[in-house]
């Protein structure tokens, strides 16, 4: 009795949440590869028309100032939060006094919402009312910072708020990754000569690979996803200069009457995001194999 | 025809089942985004009207201007088999749910009360569907309208401009005397809108061919780039802070004397109102310079949600909104004129007695047109199309040229 219990009590627990997970994760993924093949417009139609939906999408300039700008925000969120959280990390990491005050304070901006981020940096950002102002009431007459409303450079204040944001949280992760270290490792380096710089290098970086690929999936995902923070700060300007793919996808589907396009575009960031996944559980499921 | 949805699609059959609410008989369910001060209370009016005859009102106010929040609800809703029975709707998107056969009939009130001989043609457009009534509509907005500071302009030199070249010339006396000449705040709705007017001071036939009837020729043609060229003469006189500036900030920058005009649908008004402004006196109303004669309008409509025929709450509602009373106090209220052409205009400011004289006149003489930037000219798809380029534009991403170039494919890709 007790063995048939154990045996099926998880699965009867599990089951809901596995039923709604297959319904609304992965049955309106089926539904939206199905709507990306048809000519949906304002309501879903169903009659079949082939692949034509993904050339006419890679055809529309808005979609291409929208993949160009995620390439530019993607590798320069993930390299700098990487780099910054990184260093962070580290310093931390130092036996240095007041640690447990000034962690807290790095991790804080991931409670915000990107929303709140998105307004905060706007007003900040804003040379009527933030810095550029700021900077000529206190006499700095010639200072001068518009990136936001430049067209060519807002995309680069998304880059800076959305690090501003994660780079904590990466800290943390790479703070936990450095605690698991074993201590004895860097006495037995210094005691062979090693300098701090180099045990860095040479050992410890290299141990925190796991932690580096954990950083880089979830950083990759929040950068494809992004759309709440584009929203708060600039809301895809000044022009269409700061579009990413989610913003082009919600614009299509739900503003513009094109829902075939719209869906389109959600399947090409969902390979997009596979792409990553895919291969980062393919090595963690195969080294768990392997141990 | 609603049901159509329902049985084919997955979403509304899960949907459906946690859906419980239908709206009663007797009651109206109305989705609509009047949720500021004066809106809600003009809302009120029509309320208490209903009341009057026995029918129950079930507000579901999404707000967001523009309606893009509410039309996305409206969306999911009758996807599911949950339609509300009256949505305030715009342009295209009565005729994109007439067409999916969603809307109920209202030939009767119309012919009852004699919609056919008040409503204007133009308007008509888009209350209307295959000959029939599917919407009755509550105002006329129009958008090519510029509101200058009275102050701004006596300094100026006084004149209210009637041309482009005196409009670029008082432009040019604001800027000597220091302030902002041109308040724009950079969203491109906000552009849109300027260029509704710009194309329209080109002429009638320009502005119906490239914008209503999408002729190539017209779209890239010498036309279309002297509107860019345009664009381009009004951008320099915009502040450099503007992107991303709500309109009202904007007409808060003439309000304070910090800026001289604002070229913005009648909607600009009300906030001149709320400052204490008196038309006339602190600020002039004027078409935009070159298009005196010819309106760009938009129009708020109620359309009626039903599998079958119009249920007697809908015909009551529709009557109340077509009532002239209801649509005096309403439009008071909302800057906006009455969508019937027989309402007296005593209740209304000087602004709005032009507004009112313009569209009758108009609406005689044939040169009364869709708002582009407001999609009254083209579906939602192309006029984003439009959007992209205009405030491409704007924000220095086309010359001129490149701009009526990339105006025809952008049109093409989308249709």
């Amino acid at each position: 009795m007790k063995n048939y219990l154990q045996l099926w009590l998880p699965r009867i627990v599990l089951a809901p949440s596995f039923f709604l997970i297959l319904v609304f994760v992965y049955g309106f993924i089926i539904y939206t590869g199905y709507l990306s093949l048809t000519d949906s417009r304002m309501l879903p139609t169903y009659e079949f028309m082939g692949l034509s939906n993904y050339p006419k999408l890679f055809g529309l300039r808005h979609w291409k100032i929208a993949v160009n700008n995620l390439a530019i925000f993607g590798i320069l969120y993930i390299l700098i939060c990487t780099i910054i959280g990184l260093l962070l990390a580290i310093l931390l990491d130092q036996k240095i006094r007041a640690e447990g005050f000034l962690r807290p304070i790095f991790l804080y901006p991931m409670a915000l919402s990107f929303i709140v981020t998105g307004t905060a940096w706007k007003w900040f950002l804003d040379p009527g009312i933030g810095l550029e102002s700021i900077m000529h009431q206190w006499g700095w007459e010639s200072f001068h910072f518009d990136w936001i409303k430049n067209r060519t450079f807002a995309i680069y204040t998304v880059v800076m708020a959305a690090v501003w944001q994660s780079s904590g949280f990466v800290m943390a992760m790479f703070l936990a990754g450095l605690r698991g270290i074993d201590g004895e490792i860097m006495k037995a380096a210094q005691i062979d000569g090693a300098s701090g710089f180099r045990i860095y290098r040479r050992i410890i970086i290299p141990m925190l690979r796991p932690a580096f690929l954990s950083a880089f999936v979830i950083l990759a995902h929040l950068a494809i996803k992004a759309y709440d923070l584009v929203i708060a700060l600039t809301n895809g300007g000044p022009g269409r200069a700061t579009e990413l793919p989610a913003t082009f996808m919600y614009s299509y589907t739900f503003e513009r009457n094109q829902m075939g396009l719209g869906a389109t575009s959600a399947i090409i960031m969902l390979i997009m995001i596979f792409s990553i996944i895919i291969p980062y559980l393919y090595s963690e499921l195969r080294s768990e194999k392997e141990s | 025809m609603v049901n159509k949805y329902l049985v084919k699609s997955l979403a509304a059959s899960l949907v459906l089942s946690f859906s419980a609410s239908q709206a009663f008989a007797d009651d109206v369910e109305v989705l609509h985004w009047w949720t500021s001060g004066g809106e809600a209370a003009a809302v009120g009016v029509l309320k208490d009207d209903l009341a009057g005859k026995g029918v129950g009102w079930k507000d579901m106010p999404i707000a967001g201007g523009g309606g893009d929040a509410a039309m996305t609800t409206l969306k999911a809703r009758v996807t599911a088999g949950n339609a509300p029975t009256a949505v305030q709707m715009l342009g295209f998107d009565i005729q994109d749910w007439a067409a999916q056969g969603a809307l109920a009939n209202l030939n009767d009130v119309a012919a009852a009360e004699g919609w056919d001989a008040v409503v204007p043609s133009a308007l008509q457009a888009f209350s209307k569907h295959g000959g029939n009534w599917v919407a009755a509509p509550v105002n006329v907005h129009s958008t090519n309208w510029v509101w200058i500071s009275k102050s701004a302009l006596d300094a100026a030199g006084g004149n209210a401009p009637t041309t482009w070249e005196e409009l670029v010339s008082v432009l040019d006396a604001m800027k000597a005397n220091g302030i902002t000449p041109l308040a724009h705040g950079g969203q491109a709705w906000q552009e849109a809108t300027m260029f509704d007017g710009v194309a329209l001071s080109l002429g009638n036939g320009f502005y119906k061919s490239a914008l209503i009837d999408l002729n190539e020729d017209a779209l890239g043609g010498a036309l279309m780039v002297e509107a860019f060229n345009r664009m381009g003469t009004l951008r320099s006189y915009v502040d450099d802070n503007f992107s991303g500036r709500d309109w009202n900030l904007a007409s808060a920058m003439v309000i304070n004397g910090d800026a001289g005009m604002q070229m913005m649908g009648d909607w600009a008004k009300g906030e001149f109102l709320k400052a204490g402004q008196k038309p006339g006196s602190d600020f002039v109303c004027i078409r935009f310079p070159g298009t005196q004669g010819a309106v760009t309008f938009n129009s708020d409509q109620f359309a009626m949600f039903s599998g079958s025929g119009s249920s007697a709450a809908q015909e009551a509602m529709a009557s109340s909104v077509m009532n002239p009373v209801f649509q005096s106090a309403f439009n008071v209220v909302k800057g906006s004129v009455p969508a019937r052409t027989d309402v007296p205009d005593m209740m209304f400011d000087g602004c709005g007695k032009k507004g009112m004289a313009d569209l009758a006149a108009a609406n005689a003489a044939g040169s009364l047109f869709g708002s582009m930037a407001h999609g009254h000219t083209v579906p939602a798809g192309i006029k984003n199309a439009m959007y992209d380029v205009i405030t491409g534009h704007f924000n220095g991403e086309f010359s001129a040229e490149e701009a009526a170039a990339e105006m025809v494919s952008a049109v093409a890709a989308a249709k």
